[in-house]
């Protein structure tokens, strides 16, 4: 703290600690050696290219898109409604049920993912797709509710008194008003709640039964050695999803809440 | 906009969606849990007569408590290491950056890629044959691959405080952008120089922060499974996957159940006697 630049020097090193690890999966995902290690002898895109080919994953990757897809529409359509309250009404327990719904980010993944499995078990859900898409809508509700919070904050409310005014219904209203000015926070919910789902591991491991989903995958490929390579090309692509998708997302998100200045 | 009772109802209606589902979801599980605690699996069936047995045997298995007290001390560990370097960032950040936005971005990207290739990265890193150790003996610092890298708790606590990092900047920033800037001159004005300002005003004001990181960090890593199970080796085990294990490969949910709670208990115990200490002694170094 003595010296001014010192404390942005620490700031430098730490982004680099931060974003250092993520960069060797797409670095040694070029590589033709099957270790992961240096030197690297040599540049393939054979590791790619074999993805192409492997059932089970592109089935993976089906699941997971199904599963993502499901559960950003079932999330977000909760979490915009949720948030709308949570923003421009005053009721009793609102509190709490915001606290509630943003409970699922603090109980450890374990915990949530066993006494899930026991619930939908003894109910009669099977570990199976459908019960992933259940559980990943719960985990993804407080990230759709925080970013649509952070949507109708934005925006004027006096635009849905002047609908009623003149004579809106209030679902009317909902849809002619205050739905296409929230589409593009709507949007950015869309595509993080899918993230969301998309990434997940430890609840999607215990409900998915016998159809993994994508990371569940390359959990059951990560033991194998002769597979790393394979591995660490699917995990750059993952990796590079996430992002594009998140890119997007925080374009919609600042095009909902004004932050560009438009 | 006037809150009618009718704005206020329909807050409810348009709330409740999202309450009940979430509400739903941490209840009836937890309930569940609660009640396979209670019952003991007799081979592929489960014997619904109510029994402390599964919270007695748990209790008297020495493994059930090293591996519970490991997690603790572990999650602890990562809590401090991960809060303390996220301080002088979140202090950088919210004192001296002058495009905020732009940092807060670039601290919580990372977070956003998926969790399990953030270990898996780090298992590729400190691997014997990995990335840090070839780079080392290419580079001739090392002779010889070290072994002390990966499988064991230093590894677990590497890589969680990594993974982790964005959680104890955000509470943090947000407690120090909330400090009244007249304040920081009051104490300026008063004679009080920098580091003086920083542990009399500023630290304290910023217990908050740092106690909701500590809590957001401290309580899902007693129960993370991925990490621990990637690079914790047999050294690096956590509660989370012997839970795991009762669930899977030992078919005994009862069992699983009681240890799921065991560790949520402890877990609330820890989280609550730290609430308390934190804000005493927030109170008494103001």
């Amino acid at each position: 703290m003595r010296l001014p630049g010192g404390l942005a020097a620490y700031a430098a090193l730490y982004l680099a600690f931060l974003y250092a690890p993520a960069m060797f999966l797409p670095l040694f995902s070029f590589s033709d050696g099957t270790i992961v290690a240096f030197p690297i002898t040599g540049w393939t895109l054979e590791w790619y290219r074999q993805l192409g080919g492997q059932e089970t994953m592109l089935r993976a990757l089906a699941n997971s898109l199904a599963v993502g897809a499901i559960s950003a529409l079932l999330s977000t359509s909760m979490g915009v409604l949720a948030a709308r309250a949570l923003v421009r009404s005053r009721f009793p327990g609102s509190r709490a049920a915001e606290g509630l719904i943003m409970l699922p980010l603090v109980i450890p993944g374990v915990i949530v993912a066993s006494s899930m499995l026991v619930l939908f078990v003894s109910i009669g859900l099977k570990p199976s797709l459908a019960a992933v898409v259940l559980g990943h809508a719960f985990l993804a509700l407080p990230f759709s509710v925080a970013i649509m919070k952070s949507s109708f904050e934005g925006f004027d409310a006096s635009l849905e008194e002047a609908a009623v005014d003149l004579g809106s219904t209030p679902f009317e209203t909902f849809r002619r008003v205050t739905l296409p000015i929230a589409a593009p926070g709507i949007v950015a919910s869309l595509l993080v709640t899918f993230t969301v789902s998309f990434d997940e591991f430890v609840l999607a491991f215990f409900l998915s039964g016998s159809q993994p989903t994508l990371p569940v995958y390359i959990w059951s490929q990560i033991r194998f050695p002769a597979k790393l390579p394979n591995t660490l090309a699917l995990g750059t692509l993952l990796l590079l999803a996430s992002v594009l998708l998140l890119a997007l997302a925080e374009y919609f998100r600042r095009r909902s809440t004004g932050a560009d200045g438009s | 906009m006037s809150f009618t009772r009718s704005e206020s109802a329909r807050g409810m209606v348009l709330a409740a969606p999202a309450t009940v589902y979430a509400g739903f979801l941490v209840a009836a599980p937890l309930l569940m849990l609660a009640a396979h605690s209670l019952w003991t699996q007799s081979y592929v069936t489960i014997d619904r007569t109510p029994t402390l047995d599964n919270y007695t045997s748990a209790l008297s298995d020495p493994l059930v408590g090293h591996l519970l007290f490991r997690s603790l001390l572990i999650s602890a560990g990562v809590t401090a290491v991960t809060v303390a370097l996220a301080y002088p960032i979140a202090y950088f950040i919210a004192r001296r950056a002058r495009r905020k936005t732009l940092w807060l971005l670039l601290v919580t990207i990372p977070f956003w890629s998926s969790y399990l290739l953030r270990v898996f990265a780090w298992k590729v890193i400190l691997g014997y044959n990995g990335v840090l150790n070839s780079a080392l003996i290419g580079t001739g610092v090392i002779g010889e691959p070290l072994t002390f890298l990966l499988y064991n708790e230093f590894a677990v606590v590497l890589t969680l405080a990594h993974a982790w990092a964005p959680f104890a900047i955000l509470p943090i920033y947000v407690s120090l952008r909330k400090i009244d800037p007249a304040l920081l001159e009051a104490a300026t004005d008063l004679g009080s120089g920098r580091i003086e300002r920083f542990l009399r005003v500023t630290l304290p004001l910023t217990v908050p922060g740092i106690v909701a990181a500590c809590l957001i960090i401290f309580i899902p890593t007693v129960g993370d499974y991925v990490t621990p199970s990637l690079v914790g080796g047999s050294d690096g085990k956590m509660i989370a996957n012997l839970i795991q294990v009762q669930f899977g490969a030992a078919n005994n949910w009862p069992l699983g159940a009681a240890l799921s709670l065991l560790a949520m208990l402890a877990v609330g115990f820890i989280a609550i006697v730290f609430v308390l200490a934190a804000t005493g002694i927030g109170r008494r170094i103001r």
